[in-house]
């Protein structure tokens, strides 16, 4: 199989990602070189194989569910692109 | 006494504890070098000043019962540091100051080592050279314009060049133990859920480790007792006894079965690594080290099942960088632009490379073709590894299918520079231990590593075996200080 352009658009439009034609275009092509060594997988047969979904075979711990009032407000605005003394400022997103 | 800075950890913490050295002589040494290593391009953020204040603090009131006394410590820069730049060697991040530490680094300093600096690396640790980071290429001390492999780059140029007495990495694929390799010293991925990835800027979550990086076995030890602990802020931090690894090192490998794979020996593999190779299994066997042939026979899928597993949890990993609650935001008409903007202007090639095939693998229609297949070899990829250490403790390989290459070399080759992994990514995959030692050298005197691979939670075991081996090869890296201005 290989990957064409529109592909290329598409995914890069799913990742919130802007590319221009050029960009796209070696793109396309990376991404068919890499897709060329990963379809090696295609050799071997895994009917009967248990996808593999955590490494450490540990179940997850549960806590307590207590409340912990710390104020972060300032620390958690803190790296903020734009300033603004309690809120994230966006671009308008209603009309 | 030999200069300050070629000093290993465990003779300056030595000297500390004897009063010989105090930690502000040792900090100023770090500094005073670093100033003059500027070619290195190893650092991206300095924390000098502050460093200083803080050995001085130290000296006033010395706690000798720490494991690091007033050791200065440079870490890379994808450990999240409290008031202290944290990029991941991307523009995205670029002014990105954490108001919180990571636990790794938070045990540094609780055994009272001391930040001296955040190290350049590969842009979010995707990279086997450190020429994908926004702060420019790293020189391997080695040579010039030789890389120093990655991405930890910028931390194994920085223990070979004494820029600092240790380190620490991260390794998702090979990343602590290639550059090591390539400059000649000595690094270790641990069991995945042994350190916390708490504070570490994530870039594929089921394969990230930090580790030490250091210039013998023994500071390696040392590191990773101080660094390996179980974190309640890190749901895959697994609670388990650790050893005293730097206690209970020790050269007695006796009667240890250790395993040579088949399927490492790859196509167009240079004889100096087959010889290598050969010279670690003789020392082994000199030390009293049982050989066995095994069969790793999935070997040669470990890499596109990285490739597949790796971009896809990076993709989702990554998604956090919209420009919104923090790093570079680039404006936009509307929220959708300013998000694809700030996306396009704000990640490196390579990384928007990974993203792109991490998007493709998990979109709608090609989730089961790629990531559930994916998910499956790799189970059998860590099925090949319980068969093996059925029969053997420990497995020797080469850490890399050759030694450092010239800037520029691979880097409009993705797929060629992917293959420089291929011994290492295997071992992320199945989640287990590996050591990587300064084993040899190439016709160019480039070094060459060894890997020492362990069963999960047995880095005792491969940190032993290294240190036999090491005293058997007696490595000497002879860096001959070309990059040092007056």
């Amino acid at each position: 199989m290989s990957i064409d352009l529109k592909t290329v658009k598409h995914i890069s439009k799913l990742a919130r990602i802007s590319i221009d034609d050029e960009k796209a275009n070696k793109l396309k092509g990376d991404l068919n070189n890499i897709f060329e060594f990963i379809e090696k997988l295609n050799e071997l047969n895994t009917d009967n194989v248990q996808a593999l979904t955590s490494i450490a075979e540990t179940t997850l711990r549960f806590r307590k569910d207590e409340i912990k009032s710390e104020n972060i407000r300032e620390k958690i605005l803190k790296n903020s692109p734009e300033e603004n003394k309690d809120f994230f400022v966006v671009p308008k997103v209603v009309e | 006494m030999s200069d300050i800075t070629s000093q290993s950890l465990f003779e300056l913490t030595s000297n500390i504890k004897e009063k010989k050295l105090s930690s502000e002589e040792i900090t100023k040494a770090f500094i005073n070098r670093a100033e003059k290593s500027k070619k290195l391009n190893v650092y991206v953020t300095d924390n000098f000043e502050k460093a200083i204040d803080q050995s001085k603090k130290f000296d006033s009131n010395p706690n000798l019962d720490f494991k690091l006394p007033g050791i200065p410590i440079a870490v890379k820069d994808l450990f999240c540091t409290n008031g202290v730049r944290t990029t991941a060697g991307s523009k995205i991040l670029n002014n990105f100051v954490p108001t919180y530490e990571s636990t790794v680094t938070q045990n540094l300093w609780s055994q009272g080592a001391i930040l001296l600096g955040k190290l350049n690396c590969d842009e979010f640790a995707m990279g086997s050279s450190n020429e994908t980071s926004f702060f420019g290429n790293v020189q391997n001390p080695v040579g010039e314009n030789l890389v120093p492999g990655g991405s930890s780059g910028g931390s194994s140029a920085a223990v070979a060049a004494n820029l600092t007495p240790v380190t620490i990495g991260t390794d998702t694929g090979g990343s602590i133990r290639q550059p090591a390799s390539f400059t000649g010293t000595v690094g270790l991925k641990p069991t995945y859920g042994s350190c916390s990835r708490y504070g570490i800027v994530a870039f594929a979550s089921s394969l990230d480790q930090a580790g030490p990086m250091t210039k013998n076995v023994r500071d390696c030890s040392i590191l990773l007792e101080v660094i390996s602990s179980f974190d309640q802020k890190d749901s895959t931090s697994i609670d388990y006894k650790r050893n005293s690894y730097s206690k209970e090192l020790s050269k007695d490998i006796k009667g240890k079965k250790i395993g040579i794979p088949k399927e490492y020996r790859v196509d167009n593999m240079p004889d100096e690594i087959e010889q290598l190779w050969k010279n670690g299994i003789s020392y082994a066997k000199d030390c009293g080290a049982e050989i066995i042939d095994i069969s790793l026979p999935h070997t040669n899928y470990a890499l596109p099942t990285y490739y597949i597993v790796a971009p896809a949890e990076a993709s989702s990993n990554l998604a956090r960088y919209d420009g919104v609650k923090y790093g570079f935001r680039s404006p936009g008409q509307n929220l959708i632009e300013m998000y694809e903007k700030t996306r396009s202007e704000g990640f490196g090639d390579e990384v928007k490379r990974r993203i792109m095939i991490g998007t493709y693998v998990l979109s709608s229609g090609y989730y089961d073709a790629y990531y559930l297949k994916a998910q499956k070899v790799r189970q059998l990829i860590k099925k090949d590894f319980d068969d093996a250490f059925s029969k053997v403790d420990a497995i020797l390989t080469p850490s890399t299918p050759s030694s450092a290459f010239k800037i520029g070399e691979k880097t409009n080759d993705p797929v060629s520079m992917y293959l420089n992994d291929i011994f290492t990514v295997p071992i992320n995959l199945a989640g287990l231990p590996g050591i990587s030692i300064p084993a040899g050298k190439d016709k160019n005197n480039y070094p060459l590593g060894l890997q020492v691979i362990g069963k999960p939670f047995d880095e005792q075991n491969i940190l032993n075996i290294s240190y036999a081996l090491e005293d058997k090869i007696n490595f000497k890296n002879d860096i001959s200080d070309w990059w040092l201005s007056e």
